[in-house]
């Protein structure tokens, strides 16, 4: 009885450790999300649309990573392409919908 | 088979986009309506009074700044921008050789389209331009010297009218009509574009400031902020617009904002030079 509940302790710390090792974030998975933040990023930059939020986002993202922190470098990456995303978005819906503004 | 070339034709002009007066470039019937539109919604506001900006739209803020104008706040601008203006540079030659009329009392015509060049020429460009066909080096555009020399340039041509030209050539229309799209364009993310506050909130409070109209918003240029503690050029103000909404600042005295202030400037055809100006 007590080998059976040492054994399930052991499955169960066992399984706990794999969940860990499953979901820590590792430096590579840092650079893909990274990665994608700034090709968007530079993509809202030669449409002139970048905004300043997603500047701070890729700053902090690009901190939490030196630290150490990849879960919270990856939020900050994923949250820049996201701000990088839509200013994208806006650029392209703006580029005909400001004559829609235009004193004529 | 006439008919189905009247239908062919019918089902292609269904088809093309349709082409509105929004797509054709008429600064002749902009500056109209744009004039139209500060008038009939600021009635009591007499028209050369709008390039006093928030002072136009507010009694009591036009009070306090008639008691400050007594003692200009840009007053140490003048003298610097004076005193630099004179003074020639080290090839002996002075800003004012680079200019008509010596540089006295043109502000008026700046900016202007440059037919060599294919640009628009501010009058802060024409200054570096001047310093650096003489051998010394260009000024910063958002800093206090670029500030004091067109304070001392604006100062000369107080009450003299806007007098900017749009010259016939399809360079000059597309910088006009690229100045006109980043004035009416939403960026940021606060999703603002300049008219947002200049045209549909002019008048309007912004926390404590009144939003001053697009109609003269450029004849003070440049300006000492109350909220700066000292003096701003034109490319200062544009940079702190786009920052105040969260987008990212184009380099000073980048194209796009050389030609929204060529697309101001146009719109305030006729209204008088105030500048220096001062701002809360």
């Amino acid at each position: 009885m007590r080998v059976h509940a040492l054994i399930r302790l052991a499955v169960i710390l066992s399984a706990a450790g794999l969940t860990t090792a499953a979901w820590a974030a590792s430096a590579d998975d840092f650079n893909a999300a990274y990665t994608k933040a700034e090709a968007a990023e530079n993509q809202a930059g030669t449409l002139k649309t970048q905004w300043t939020t997603t500047e701070d986002a890729l700053k902090a993202a690009k901190k939490a990573a030196d630290a150490g922190n990849f879960d919270d470098a990856i939020k900050h990456a994923q949250q820049a392409e996201a701000l990088a995303n839509a200013s994208i978005a806006q650029a392209k819906e703006q580029a005909t919908a400001w004559k829609n503004a235009a004193i004529r | 088979m006439r008919r189905a070339v009247l239908l062919a034709i019918a089902m292609f002009a269904l088809a093309a986009p349709p082409v509105s007066a929004a797509d054709s470039v008429n600064p002749k019937a902009d500056f109209k309506a744009f004039r139209d539109y500060f008038t009939k919604h600021f009635p009591k506001v007499p028209l050369n009074d709008f390039v006093n900006g928030p002072y136009s739209m507010d009694a009591d803020l036009r009070k306090q700044w008639e008691e400050i104008d007594a003692f200009p706040p840009y007053q140490f601008a003048l003298d610097k921008g004076k005193q630099m203006f004179e003074t020639p540079f080290k090839n002996g030659k002075t800003y004012g050789d680079c200019f008509p009329n010596k540089g006295i009392g043109i502000r008026q015509s700046y900016p202007y389209f440059d037919a060599k060049a294919g640009e628009v020429v501010t009058l802060d460009v024409a200054l570096n331009q001047c310093r650096q066909a003489n051998g010394e080096a260009p000024l910063d555009y958002t800093k206090d010297d670029m500030a004091a020399l067109t304070a001392y340039m604006a100062f000369t041509s107080r009450g003299k009218p806007f007098d900017i030209k749009i010259p016939n050539d399809p360079r000059a229309l597309a910088a006009y009509r690229k100045g006109e799209e980043y004035f009416y364009t939403r960026r940021g993310q606060l999703n603002f574009s300049c008219a947002s506050c200049h045209v549909q909130s002019a008048g309007d409070h912004i926390r404590t400031e009144v939003l001053a109209p697009a109609l003269g918003l450029v004849a003070a240029l440049p300006i000492y902020r109350s909220e700066w503690g000292g003096m701003g050029t034109t490319s200062r103000r544009l940079i702190t617009c786009n920052s105040q909404v969260r987008a990212v600042p184009l380099k000073a005295e980048d194209e796009l904002y050389r030609d929204v202030e060529y697309y101001l400037s146009y719109m305030s055809n006729g209204l008088p030079i105030s500048g220096p100006g001062a701002r809360p």
